[in-house]
């Protein structure tokens, strides 16, 4: 969430899920709503089906949720820069921009100006396919709405220009001045459960809880002096996908890999295999022997959520209890426990009491968990920054200022993405989720029901794709990438369009990220899932 | 708030209210309990069973609290002797018009055995109903003391559908209250269930009368969380216990960034079933087919129990204190050796806010390198 944090001050949900409600117009883009955030979604169709609110869907496949909107946009897949400088184009030359917003509470505007000059409707749609007259109606659409909120997920993200899709949804949200206020603002929805609480502690490379820099060497004395040791590494920390080529060159020798899978969800799927198998020792602490865990020289058994105390952040920064209900099975403990356990073996312990214990620790180090307590957050939780415990905790950000001062605005130009459909490779592929499955289906496989509603990958194609390559619905067929192929099922689909498929990353055994493409957006380290380029051919 | 606060009466006490709130929301705000079976909150009030109905002076019928807008100057009885009698017949049919075999030959909800026994001694269909001790209508039928008999039961016009994983549809035990419909159409908005056929044969269906499955429904459960009977129940949750012989543990969803609010229904060490909290935010009461019916997972018999310890292509399973010894051996040789900045950790976005802190801690503190992450970027 670079992208937010460079603009705004702040990588997180600019407003609350309560609040979508209070919107006149969402746009809502790289986001399959209805299938990855099921109850948000229920929140912006209520707004739409029974108050009269209007929908704006920018997506390259004709998702579930788009069936409730006023308009949707069908971009080719990898232009959402394009797009969105087509709209800030039109919104600047009609003059339905904010100026007061933008003089008093952003900067580089002109810059911005100028950049957007290329971009008429017209130019963008060469680049992306949405016919120029629907662009610059949905522009004025956003304009004009008394609060517009805008929804976005990975389908934004997952690019190598992601964070440059980030910034300049930012920018558009700030040209209009739809930010600050109740049913405004840019949202990103955090996937995984717990993704907002991984970064707020600090499991990250750079950070420490609460965004607290490493580099900063303030930030070190204070949290060497709250840890009791002398002093804390200063070297730059490795993101996800720079320890995997790491590995594979030998730099990275020991990895400890907690409650992930990589070895299934990562990008450019066999590189994180052999990556791992290059190891020199490998330790995975999970719920299941995992395709990773099967990697691993040892294998810690740990708990689930259900069997233990603590707290997830969700995407709209709510901080809220998880409570245990059952006993872990046979010997599993709790990841904390195994952490401390292992520590006092490596002997520096870190020994606390209890789950309570922690948080005391990580509120006196984080400034903005520092009022939150178990006992103020028992029936609700809180959002942060929440600094004392007086303070009601913060729902929307950037009220009367941006966090960082004066909202950033960034000129930004189109580039393609890292590989687009050609003679050879002629169709674009996608990647996504579906409702029933989570992930890598460590947790959603073991329930049958879910298995029976998805039982496996598929590739959805649309009708007249099929037809052209003379293939049937239910058929198997060999869909291949640059770098590896996998066999799978033919889905014809109202929900895709001509020139693009789109299979689902949630199963194993046909990897859609064999396919695709580990090109990295260059800050964020995240993969361009959503863009590549495919070939289907009847399979052998 | 309005300029002059506006008062009526109920049942004697003198109450403010806003205009535009119904008798039922001011009678509720103030701790009188207007029983109800088809209101369901955050829905357009449809007065459809008429549970609801209180006795306001002056006026000729009964009317339905829930729709009624509460009025200066009001007098309004909530539980007349007109007003209970009104109840009593509205539960008569309704126990009448399906398979509600709670109340068979007088049980009187104290014993499940009792009524099991009861049952068969009644002979012919004796299902049991999954919802016993957890159903509005048996629980206001005992508060008003209707035994059922009054009216002989209909049998079953419609039979159960529950070709699907999750959902059991048993039309016999529908009172067509509506709350399902409402509940798929006012609040998840996914517009797969509504009132079909009419009079006599009145029935909830799905996609021109089909099952669930080949309907738009994406298993939400909302309908089943809505439903005051046992016309529907979640598939699960019907053999592996009964409503009161579970514990609910309030946690938060374990799946998407939504952060849903769930209770936990707890016996003998496992979770039999899952529903949202009603009213707490985010999700006020709301889940998604993951959250609601995702859970088997906790309780699967592939869960690691043990350490295990790498030998060749296999695993043998080892004592913590192996595992431990072993990790930490392993781990100080090489960073003995090649430095802490060959060590990396990988956190995760699933476990809990003071787990990802300890792993970032152990990262930096311990191993003493700044390689951590999670995979949140994947
Ligand atoms: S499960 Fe959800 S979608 Fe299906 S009928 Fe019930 S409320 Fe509607
Ligand atoms: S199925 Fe349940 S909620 Fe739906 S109408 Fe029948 S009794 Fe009411
Ligand atoms: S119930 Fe569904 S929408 Fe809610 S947090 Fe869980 S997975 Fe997300």
């Amino acid at each position: 969430m670079a992208g937010l944090a460079a603009s705004f001050g702040s990588g997180a949900m600019t407003n609350t899920i309560g609040d979508l409600e209070e919107a006149d117009l969402f746009l809502v883009t790289g986001s399959n709503t209805t299938e990855t955030h099921p109850v948000i979604s229920t929140f912006i169709k209520r707004a739409v089906v029974l108050q009269g609110k209007k929908l704006i869907v920018v997506d390259p496949r004709r998702i579930v949720i788009a069936r409730y909107a006023e308009r949707w946009l069908r971009p080719r897949p990898g232009t959402d820069v394009a797009w969105l400088n087509g709209m800030m184009h039109v919104i600047v030359a009609e003059g339905l921009y904010n100026r007061e917003f933008v003089e008093a509470r952003t900067a580089g505007f002109e810059a911005l100006q100028k950049t957007l000059e290329a971009y008429s409707p017209a130019a963008v749609e060469k680049i992306t396919g949405i016919p120029a007259a629907e662009l610059a109606e949905a522009a004025r659409l956003y304009a004009r709405a008394g609060r517009a909120s805008i929804v976005y997920c990975m389908g934004i993200t997952q690019h190598t220009t992601g964070t440059d899709n980030v910034k300049s949804l930012a920018n558009l949200a700030m040209l209009c001045g739809h930010i600050g206020k109740p049913g405004t603002g840019v949202n990103p929805l955090r996937g995984q459960n717990n993704v907002q609480g991984a970064c707020d502690m600090g499991a990250l490379p750079d950070v420490f809880s609460g965004y607290q820099k490493v580099a900063d060497e303030n930030a070190r004395k204070k949290m060497a002096a709250a840890w009791g040791v002398g002093r804390l590494p200063t070297f730059a920390g490795m993101k996800v996908t720079e320890m995997m080529p790491a590995a594979l060159a030998g730099k990275l020798k020991g990895l400890y890999i907690i409650g992930e899978n990589p070895a299934v969800s990562d990008a450019d799927l066999g590189h994180v295999e052999k990556s791992l198998r290059r190891l020199e020792f490998l330790v995975v602490q999970d719920i299941f022997l995992t395709e990773t865990a099967k990697l691993a020289h040892v294998v810690f058994p740990s708990a689930c959520f259900a069997e233990k105390e603590g707290t997830f952040s969700n995407t709209e920064r709510r901080v809220q209890r998880v409570r245990k209900a059952v006993e872990p099975p046979g010997e599993a403990r709790a990841d904390w426990k195994i952490l401390c356990d292992l520590a006092a073996r490596l002997g520096r312990p870190l020994a606390y009491a209890d789950e309570r214990a922690i948080f005391e620790e990580i509120r006196a180090v984080t400034p903005s968990y520092a009022g939150i307590t178990y006992a103020r957050i028992e029936e609700e939780g809180l959002h942060w920054p929440c600094p004392n415990e007086e303070h009601p905790g913060t729902p929307i950000l950037h009220r009367e200022q941006f966090t960082i001062g004066k909202g950033v605005f960034h000129a930004i130009d189109y580039r393609p993405p890292a590989e687009e459909a050609d003679a050879d490779y002629p169709l674009f592929l996608t990647t996504g989720r579906v409702l029933p499955q989570y992930h890598t289906r460590t947790m959603t496989g073991q329930t049958e029901g879910l298995n029976e509603l998805a039982p496996e990958s598929f590739v959805e194609i649309s009708l007249e794709d099929a037809r052209a390559l003379g293939f049937d619905d239910g058929c198997l067929v060999r869909v291949a990438s640059r770098r590896g192929s996998i066999t799978v099922r033919l889905k014809v689909s109202p929900n895709a369009v001509q020139g693009t498929v789109f299979i689902p990353f949630h199963y194993a055994q046909a990897a859609a990220n064999r396919l695709t493409n580990a090109a990295l957006d260059p800050v964020c380290g995240i993969p361009e899932f959503k863009v590549c380029a495919v070939r289907l051919e009847k399979a052998a | 708030m309005s300029q002059q606060t506006q008062t009526l009466t109920i049942d004697g006490k003198e109450l403010e209210f806003t205009p535009g709130e119904t008798i039922l929301e001011v009678a509720r705000r103030n701790g009188i309990d207007i029983p109800t079976l088809c209101h369901l909150k955050r829905t357009a009030p449809t007065g459809a069973c008429r549970m609801c109905v209180v006795e306001v002076q002056g006026g000729r019928a009964l009317v339905a609290s829930c729709a009624m807008p509460a009025a200066p100057r009001m007098v309004v009885a909530t539980e007349s002797e007109k007003v209970i009698e009104a109840r009593k017949l509205i539960l008569q049919l309704l126990l009448a018009s399906g398979n509600h075999n709670c109340l068979v030959k007088g049980s009187d909800g104290k014993s499940y055995d009792d009524y099991l026994a009861r049952l068969r001694k009644a002979g012919g269909n004796v299902q049991p109903c999954p919802a016993w001790g957890g159903c509005r209508l048996q629980e206001l039928a005992w508060r008003y003391g209707v035994t059922g008999g009054r009216f002989s039961p209909t049998p079953p016009r419609y039979p159960i559908e529950d070709v699907n994983p999750f959902i059991v549809r048993d039309f016999g035990r529908c009172i067509l209250c509506g709350r399902c419909v409402q509940a798929c159409n006012e609040i998840q908005v996914n517009q797969a269930i509504h009132f079909g056929y009419r009079g006599a044969k009145a029935k909830i269906i799905a996609a021109g009368d089909r099952p669930y499955r080949e309907s738009d429904c994406v298993f939400c459960g909302e309908c089943v969380q809505a439903c005051p009977t046992g016309a529907l129940t979640e598939k699960d949750a019907r053999n592996a216990a009964r409503p009161g012989e579970t514990r609910r543990v309030r946690t938060t969803c374990a799946y998407c960034g939504v952060g849903c609010q769930q209770d936990l229904h707890v016996k003998d060490n496992r979770i039999v079933k899952v529903t949202g909290v009603e009213g707490a935010k985010p999700n006020l009461g709301s889940l998604c087919v993951k959250g609601r019916f995702g859970f088997d997972f906790v309780s699967s018999p592939e869960r690691l129990t043990r350490p295990l310890i790498r030998e060749g292509d296999s695993f043998r399973e080892a004592s913590w204190e192996e595992a431990l010894d072993l990790a930490a051996r392993r781990l100080t040789a090489i960073k003995e050796k090649s430095g802490p900045e060959s060590l990396g950790v990988l956190s995760s976005a699933r476990i809990t806010n003071e787990e990802n802190y300890v792993a970032q801690k152990f990262a930096r503190a311990v191993l003493e390198t700044n390689h951590i992450d999670h995979c949140a970027r994947l």
